[in-house]
C-alpha cells in the first residue's frame, strides 16, 4: 500500500489502518455497555475496515470485554461477515432456481477457472471477490450475475472474459 | 407448587421445574445426553423428548418447564421411536472408531445407545471432517463431537475463560477456538474442566501413557512416581468402587506391580510448600512493615492452571504470585537432586512421573523455568483417568491387592496436606503455620473471621489479628492479616482486578483454578456429579482427621529434609530447587 502509517501520502481519500481502528474504537465505546450489541459493532467495523481479520477481532473482543472465541463464533455464524479481504469488485452469480436451470452453475465454474479462486474467495491481486447470490429478482434475464451494482443478463460463459475486461 | 401427571401418576413439584427434573424427583429417569445437572441446559441432543398431551411436537424435557394440569408421557411408542431416530442421527456424524478410542466403555454416547436399545445405525450421510488439535495438556478431536456444548458452558459460564465457542452454522457447526487457532496459542488455562464434561472422546487429556510405559520398560531408567490424595480418593470410581473410597495403599501396591521403582507421596511436598510459602509471606510482610516495597498480596502458586491464567490475562502481575513451585515439582526437583545423590543414582537416568487430578500440569512441566541442571523437574504427568487406564491395561486386580506404604523419604504427610486438594486447604495450612512461626502458639480457629464475598461462589475472606508475637516478629504486633480464598476463575478475576487497581485489601490470596479445588480437577474420573464430588470431599476430610501429625511444620520428613539438605526455609539451596521466577511463555 502506498500509504504511510499515520497519514495517507498518496492524495487518495483512503484512510490508514490506524484511522480505521480509531473509528472502530469510537463505535465500541458507544456500544460497549449495551447488551446484545456485538453484531452492530461487527457490522460497523466491517463497513470501516472492509473485512474482519483476526487482529481486528482481538481488538473488538478486548474493547467489548468479550471472549475472542465468542466474537469469532458470531462472525462465522453469519454469512454477511467476512474474515477475508474483499476484492475491489464483487461478482455475484445468481444461483436462484431460474438462473440455475439456465446455466448459472456453468458461469460459476468458468469464473472459478478464469479467476483461479473458489466461491467466497478473492483473487490474489484483490481485484475480484467471487460470490453466489440466491435470486437477485431478475429471473426473466436468466442466467444473470452482478458485478458490484451492475446486473448482466443472459450471460454466455464465453463472454465472461470480455465483461471482466471492462473492470 | 404445580400439579401435573407424569405417566398416569399425579405429582406435585415446585414452580419453574423442568419436566426432566420433575420426573427425576418422582423416580422416573428420562434418558438425556447433553443436559448436565446444575451445569448445562441447552436442549441440543433431543434424546430427552417426551409427549405432552395437547402439544403437537415432542418436547425436550430438559428445557420445557412444567405447567398446571400438564399430562406427560415419557415412554410411549412414539417417544421411543423418535429417541432412537435422533440417536442414530447423532451417530451418523460421529467418528465411530470406538474400539480404538480412549473413552471406549467410558462414553455417555455408547451407554445411551445401549439404554435406548439401538441395534442398528441406518444413516450414513456426509460427515464433517476436522483436524485434531493437540496441545501439551488437552487434545481436541472434533470428529467425535456431538455438539452438546457442555464444554462451551464450562469454559465460558463456569470458568469465565471463554476459549471455546460454537462456530459456523448448520451442518458445518463446530465447537472451536477463535478462527480455528490451535489451543496452545489462545488463552486456554488447561484447567481441563472441558475434558471432564465431554460425554464422548472429543476433548481429552493429551496422552502420556505411551511415554511412561516406555520409561518403565527401559532397564537403565529409575522411574519415580508420586501421587496425591485427590487422586487416591477418586480413582476407585474407575473400578466400580463407591465414590470417595480412599485407595492410597492399594494404589501404591499397584504402581509397584507396574514396575515403578520409587513411589512417593506428593502430600509430603505439600507440607514443604506450606513451610516455604509461609516464609515467603513473612519475608514480604517484613519488607513492607519496614516501609520498603514488596509485592503484596502474595498469591498462591500451587495451581498450574491459575499461573497460566495470570500469564494470559495479567502478565504484569506475575510478581505477586508466590515463587514456590507447585508441590509435585518440588518433589521432582528433590528426587533429582538430594534423592539421587543419597541413593547414588544416575541423574540423567532418573525419570519422574506425577499422577495428578490435573491436566494443566502436563503443560507446566514443559516450562523452562521448571527445570534444574538442564533437566525438567518432572518428566511426565498422568491424570487420574490415565493411570486407571494403565492399571486396566496391565491387568492388575486393584481389589485383591494388599495395602502398601509410600517409600521413604517422601512418605509421611500432615493432616493439613490432605486438604490441599480442597479450596481453602492451602490457606488454612499456611495461616496456621505462619501464626505458629510468629507467635509460638497454635492458631485457635475461632480467631478467624470468615465472610463470604457477596456475588461470588466459593470466594471468601478472613481476618486474623496477631498479638504478642515472638521477639523476632515484633513488626507484626497488632497487625491484622487479611486473606482471601477462591476457586474457579470468576473469583480469581475479581481478586486479580483488585490487585491491578491497587485496591486489594489482602495480604495473602489462595486461588484454585477448578471450582472446589483439585478434588474436582480436570484430570479426575468422569462422569462427575455433585454427589460424587461430595463423597470425594468427605473422604479427604476423613483422611485429614485420621493423621497422626496435623500440622505441616510438625512433619518429621520435612524437618529431616531441612536438617540433612535444605538447611532452612528459603535458604539458597531451597530457592534454587523449590522456587522459580514465573515468566510469560513466549
Amino acid at each position: 500500500m502506498n500509504c504511510e502509517a499515520t497519514k495517507c501520502q498518496c492524495g487518495c481519500d483512503q484512510e490508514t489502518d490506524q484511522q480505521k481502528y480509531e473509528k472502530i474504537a469510537e463505535i465500541i465505546a458507544k456500544y460497549k455497555n449495551q447488551a446484545g450489541s456485538l453484531i452492530q459493532v461487527l457490522h460497523a467495523a466491517q463497513n470501516i475496515y472492509g473485512y474482519l481479520p483476526l487482529e481486528l477481532q482481538r481488538f473488538i473482543a478486548a474493547g467489548m470485554d468479550k471472549p475472542l472465541a465468542e466474537v469469532s463464533g458470531v462472525i462465522t455464524f453469519y454469512s454477511f461477515f467476512s474474515t477475508q479481504p474483499k476484492g475491489k469488485h464483487t461478482i455475484r452469480v445468481c444461483m436462484g432456481t431460474a438462473c440455475y436451470v439456465r446455466g448459472g452453475k456453468k458461469l460459476v465454474d468458468r469464473l472459478e477457472d478464469i479467476l483461479k479462486v473458489q466461491v467466497g474467495e478473492t483473487t490474489e491481486d484483490r481485484k475480484y471477490t467471487l460470490d453466489i447470490a440466491r435470486c437477485i429478482g431478475a429471473c426473466g434475464l436468466a442466467p444473470a450475475m452482478m458485478i458490484d451494482d451492475v446486473v448482466y443478463k443472459q450471460v454466455n460463459p464465453d463472454k465472461l472474459e470480455t465483461i471482466l475486461a471492462k473492470y | 407448587m404445580i400439579n401435573l401427571t407424569i405417566n398416569n401418576k399425579s405429582v406435585c413439584v415446585p414452580d419453574s421445574t423442568t419436566i426432566l427434573e420433575a420426573a427425576k424427583q418422582n423416580n422416573i429417569d428420562i434418558p438425556h445426553l447433553c443436559y448436565l445437572e446444575g451445569v448445562h441446559k441447552f436442549g441440543s441432543c433431543r434424546l430427552c423428548v417426551v409427549e405432552v398431551e395437547g402439544v403437537k411436537n415432542l418436547q425436550a424435557s430438559c428445557m420445557a418447564e412444567v405447567r398446571e394440569g400438564m399430562v406427560v408421557h415419557t415412554n410411549t411408542e412414539k417417544v421411543r421411536k423418535v429417541r432412537k431416530n435422533n440417536y442414530e442421527l447423532l451417530l451418523s456424524n460421529h467418528l465411530q472408531d470406538c474400539p480404538s478410542c480412549e473413552t471406549n466403555k467410558n462414553c455417555e454416547l455408547q451407554d445411551m445407545g445401549v439404554r435406548l436399545g439401538v441395534t442398528e445405525a441406518r444413516f450414513a450421510g456426509k460427515t464433517t471432517v476436522s483436524k485434531v488439535d493437540i496441545s501439551p495438556s488437552i487434545t481436541r478431536d472434533m470428529n467425535k463431537c456431538i455438539l452438546c456444548r457442555r464444554c462451551v458452558t464450562v469454559c465460558n459460564d463456569i470458568q469465565n475463560v471463554g476459549v471455546l465457542s460454537a462456530h459456523n452454522r448448520g451442518f458445518s457447526t463446530v465447537i472451536n477456538t477463535a478462527m480455528d487457532l490451535p489451543l496452545n496459542t489462545v488463552d486456554c488455562t488447561y484447567c481441563g474442566q472441558c475434558t471432564v464434561v465431554c460425554p464422548v472422546g472429543a476433548i481429552k487429556e493429551t496422552d502420556e501413557i505411551h511415554n511412561v510405559w516406555q520409561a518403565l520398560s527401559d532397564k537403565n531408567k529409575r522411574v519415580v512416581v508420586q501421587l496425591s490424595s485427590a487422586v487416591s480418593v477418586a480413582i476407585g470410581e474407575e473400578f466400580g468402587y463407591e465414590p470417595g473410597t480412599p485407595l492410597a495403599g492399594e494404589l501404591v501396591s499397584c504402581l509397584r506391580e507396574m514396575g515403578f521403582d520409587d513411589i512417593f507421596n506428593t502430600n509430603a511436598a505439600f507440607d514443604l510448600t506450606v513451610v516455604e510459602q509461609s516464609t515467603e509471606l513473612l519475608n514480604r510482610l517484613k519488607t513492607t512493615q519496614a516501609g520498603n516495597e514488596a509485592k503484596l498480596p502474595l498469591v498462591t502458586s500451587c495451581c498450574s492452571s491459575f499461573i497460566k491464567y495470570v500469564e494470559n490475562k495479567y502478565p504484569e502481575e506475575l510478581d505477586y504470585i508466590s515463587t514456590t513451585k507447585s508441590p509435585d515439582l518440588m518433589l521432582g526437583a528433590l528426587a533429582k537432586s538430594h534423592y539421587t545423590e543419597k541413593m547414588n543414582m544416575n541423574l540423567s537416568e532418573t525419570y519422574v512421573v506425577s499422577v495428578m487430578p490435573c491436566t494443566a500440569k502436563k503443560f507446566e512441566i514443559t516450562r523452562p523455568e521448571m527445570q534444574n541442571n538442564g533437566l525438567p523437574n518432572v518428566d511426565a504427568v498422568l491424570t487420574t483417568r490415565e493411570v486407571a487406564r494403565m492399571i486396566k491395561e496391565a491387568g492388575i486386580d486393584l481389589r485383591n491387592l494388599s495395602k502398601n506404604q509410600f517409600d521413604q523419604p517422601f512418605s509421611l504427610s500432615s493432616g493439613a496436606a490432605e486438604l490441599f486438594g480442597v479450596t481453602g486447604g492451602v490457606m488454612q495450612a499456611t495461616l496456621s503455620t505462619v501464626y505458629e512461626m510468629v507467635t509460638g502458639r497454635e492458631l485457635p480457629f475461632n480467631k478467624l473471621q470468615v465472610t463470604s464475598i457477596a456475588g461470588f461462589d466459593q470466594t471468601m475472606d478472613m481476618e486474623l489479628k496477631i498479638e504478642n508475637p515472638l521477639e523476632a516478629y515484633q513488626y507484626l504486633d497488632g497487625v491484622t492479616i487479611k486473606v482471601a480464598v477462591t476457586s474457579g476463575f470468576r473469583g480469581a478475576e475479581f481478586l486479580m482486578n483488585q490487585i491491578v487497581k491497587g485496591e486489594s485489601p489482602y495480604h495473602f490470596i489462595e486461588v484454585m483454578g477448578c471450582p472446589g479445588g483439585c478434588v474436582n480437577g480436570g484430570g479426575q474420573p468422569r462422569p462427575l456429579t455433585l454427589e460424587i464430588l461430595q463423597k470425594r470431599l468427605e473422604a479427604l476430610y476423613g483422611q485429614s482427621e485420621g493423621k497422626a501429625t496435623s500440622k505441616p511444620n510438625d512433619n518429621e520428613v520435612i524437618s529431616a529434609l531441612y536438617k540433612e539438605y535444605l538447611q532452612e526455609p528459603y535458604s539458597p539451596r531451597a530457592q534454587e530447587l523449590l522456587h522459580t521466577q514465573h515468566r510469560k511463555t513466549v
